[in-house]
């Protein structure tokens, strides 16, 4: 009798679960799930969309598309490359520089608050409509006749050679592709800022996580900040590693030139099938990367709870 | 008596001794902290003014007149400011109206958002039922596959919806999102299931004893307690939605109803419109132009900001 009541409501409470989550389950399947269907089927099929009707026609052509877009296209592979290189080498900078930034603005200090909104900035700011309308302008800037001017106020000259600190940096026989590494990374420091503001509060919110009675143990014990650093707050953080990979690698995908040429592809060439080959490669490509990387960085993860 | 004036001097001298030690070490901390505090100060300042840069170079750049930007000697400080940048920007974008159009669309968005992912962040971390972690699966699936790789059949499927061709309206999306497939929406469902975990199951369990059925246990109990997070998905919803052009450009929108649309294209109007060529000019009138869109979420963020950071660090962002 007893046994039978739980039950029911066990089962009760599954049906209103489900019942809470009912839209969504509509939504996934309407719109996700059907659609990757659907472009598997384009990527098989030459696609010819009837603009007049809006429907369209498909001649089944097998992996002809996926042999065009390795073997033909002129730039695919090439633009897939460069992309998975970008997202490669921006991943770790961004992490780290993120882990970095989180870790100084976790004190507490005067001005915290203020700190902590103009490293959000970039969030709002990094609209790709003010881009593109910025991009527009720079466009005519270095095409216009006035392009001397402009471009010579624009361009902060500081009066500092560069070359020859980095060579100094040579000189002290690091490695050259360690040095071109740093010297890139702080060349692209903008879009490294940019691009870690949601990894800076995610990593705020996990440094604030960890409990003080850890730090407490680390002190009594004599340990320097380094070691109490590799020991507790790198272990701790390791979870939030995670999601922060998971976050930039999709971020940083979604922004990269071969998404926008696989975009590009369907819309101004109007070659659909093509467009879908693409998009289910580097999607497979990079579901493939986060998999391996995650796989590999769980292994070594501890988690406390 | 001589023993005793040694042993005095010695005691005094291990004393000073003693205390110079103290002296020293204070010294070498307080210096240590010092520096790091100056490492610190160097670091955030730098950065902050490399974030800050180009919009301080904008807002000055757009208060700029003719003359100012033919004179070489003027830098951030114009000589002789001007509003037309702005009169004329505001004029070319309809300001009023689109600015209208586009908070009613992002703001009734980011309502239905707020209600479908809490309710499903709820579902998520409240009840049992089978096939749970497979769907969670597909929550991450959600957050991690590129909206690109479906965009093709979605558009198609808002082509021809039904007997309808729903493009060029803001149904798609409305649909879209009222099904939990929104803008980022597997974000949202995360970040709500990550919060109402860590709620304490007791005032449910009180809610339910005293009789609250579960769907008021939910709107009445649950939300009221996950005001950080709700706080944290409509900032996210709020800013990501205002600043897409995605979707409005897959589902076709109408420029003239979404800000982010018409900025994109407001350097080639401003400069057909009122016959400008040259470049230089022109980009005063777009930065004016970028700084009206940033306004409205710049205020919104400002007067949100501190519940906002605070928000994200007690939602369970982080899982």
């Amino acid at each position: 009798m007893n046994k039978k009541k739980k039950m029911t409501l066990a089962t009760k409470r599954a049906i209103v679960g489900l019942l809470f989550l009912s839209p969504w389950i509509i939504g996934f399947l309407a719109f996700y799930v059907r659609s990757l269907i659907m472009s598997i089927q384009f990527s098989l099929n030459t696609v010819n969309i009837d603009t007049a009707n809006g429907g369209y026609t498909l001649t089944f052509n097998g992996i002809k598309n996926f042999i065009y877009a390795f073997a033909e296209h002129g730039s695919f592979s090439q633009t897939l490359v460069l992309s998975l290189q970008d997202i490669l080498i921006d991943v770790p900078l961004i992490v780290f520089f993120s882990l970095f930034m989180a870790m100084l603005m976790n004190k507490k200090f005067r001005g915290r608050t203020l700190v902590r909104a103009i490293f959000f900035l970039p969030v709002i700011m990094n609209s790709e409509a003010i881009i593109s309308a910025i991009d527009v302008i720079r466009d005519l800037m270095m095409g216009g006749l006035s392009a001397t001017s402009g471009a010579m106020s624009d361009a902060a000259s500081s009066g500092v050679n560069m070359d020859y600190y980095i060579a100094l940096f040579g000189e002290l026989a690091l490695p050259d592709s360690l040095l071109n590494y740093i010297v890139g990374a702080v060349g692209r420091i903008n879009d490294i800022i940019s691009a870690s503001g949601v990894q800076i509060v995610i990593f705020i919110a996990a440094l604030q996580s960890i409990p003080s009675s850890l730090y407490e143990v680390a002190k009594i014990e004599g340990a320097t900040g380094y070691e109490t650093f590799w020991k507790v707050t790198f272990p701790m953080v390791m979870p939030h590693i995670i999601t922060n990979i998971v976050y930039t690698v999709v971020d940083s995908f979604v922004n990269s030139d071969i998404v926008t040429m696989a975009y590009e592809t369907a819309f101004l060439q109007q070659n659909w099938g093509l467009s879908a080959a693409m998009s289910l490669i580097t999607t497979v490509i990079v579901c493939l990367i986060l998999g391996v990387v995650c796989g590999f960085i769980q292994k070594r993860t501890f988690y406390y709870n | 008596m001589q023993l005793v004036q040694d042993y005095k001097a010695k005691m005094q001298s291990l004393k000073e001794d003693k205390r110079f030690a103290n002296d020293r070490r204070k010294a070498v901390r307080v210096s240590k902290k010092f520096i790091l505090g100056l490492f610190k100060a160097v670091v955030l300042i730098g950065i902050s003014y490399l974030i800050l840069s180009p919009l301080i170079g904008m807002v000055s750049n757009s208060f700029f007149s003719d003359t100012d930007r033919y004179n070489p000697m003027v830098y951030l400080f114009p000589a002789n400011p001007t509003l037309e940048r702005y009169q004329t920007s505001i004029k070319v974008l309809k300001y009023g109206k689109i600015l209208f159009t586009t908070m009613l669309y992002d703001l009734s968005l980011m309502a239905i958002q707020l209600v479908v992912c809490s309710l499903v962040g709820y579902g998520f971390a409240r009840f049992d039922f089978p096939f749970k972690k497979l769907l969670f699966g597909c929550v991450v699936v959600m957050i991690v596959l590129p909206v690109n790789t479906i965009m093709l059949p979605l558009y198609m499927t808002f082509r021809n919806f039904g007997p309808l061709n729903l493009l060029s309206t803001p149904v798609p999306m409305f649909i879209m999102t009222v099904f939990g497939c929104g803008l980022r929406s597997g974000l949202y469902i995360y970040i709500f299931n990550q919060f109402f975990r860590g709620l304490p199951k007791e005032i449910e369990e009180a809610a339910f004893v005293d009789g609250a059925g579960m769907f008021y246990t939910y709107s009445r109990i649950m939300l009221a307690n996950a005001m950080p997070s709700v706080i944290t998905v409509s900032i996210f919803s709020l800013v990501w939605q205002y600043n897409d052009t995605f979707y409005a450009r897959m589902f076709t929108m109408d420029a003239n109803t979404l800000l982010s649309m018409k900025i994109s294209s407001f350097t080639s109007t401003i400069s057909n419109s009122f016959n400008i060529v040259d470049p230089t000019i022109l980009k005063l009138y777009t930065y004016a132009g970028v700084i009206l869109m940033i306004l409205p979420v710049m205020i919104v963020y400002i007067l949100l900001q501190r519940q906002f950071i605070e928000g994200v660090e007690r939602s369970g962002i982080v899982g």
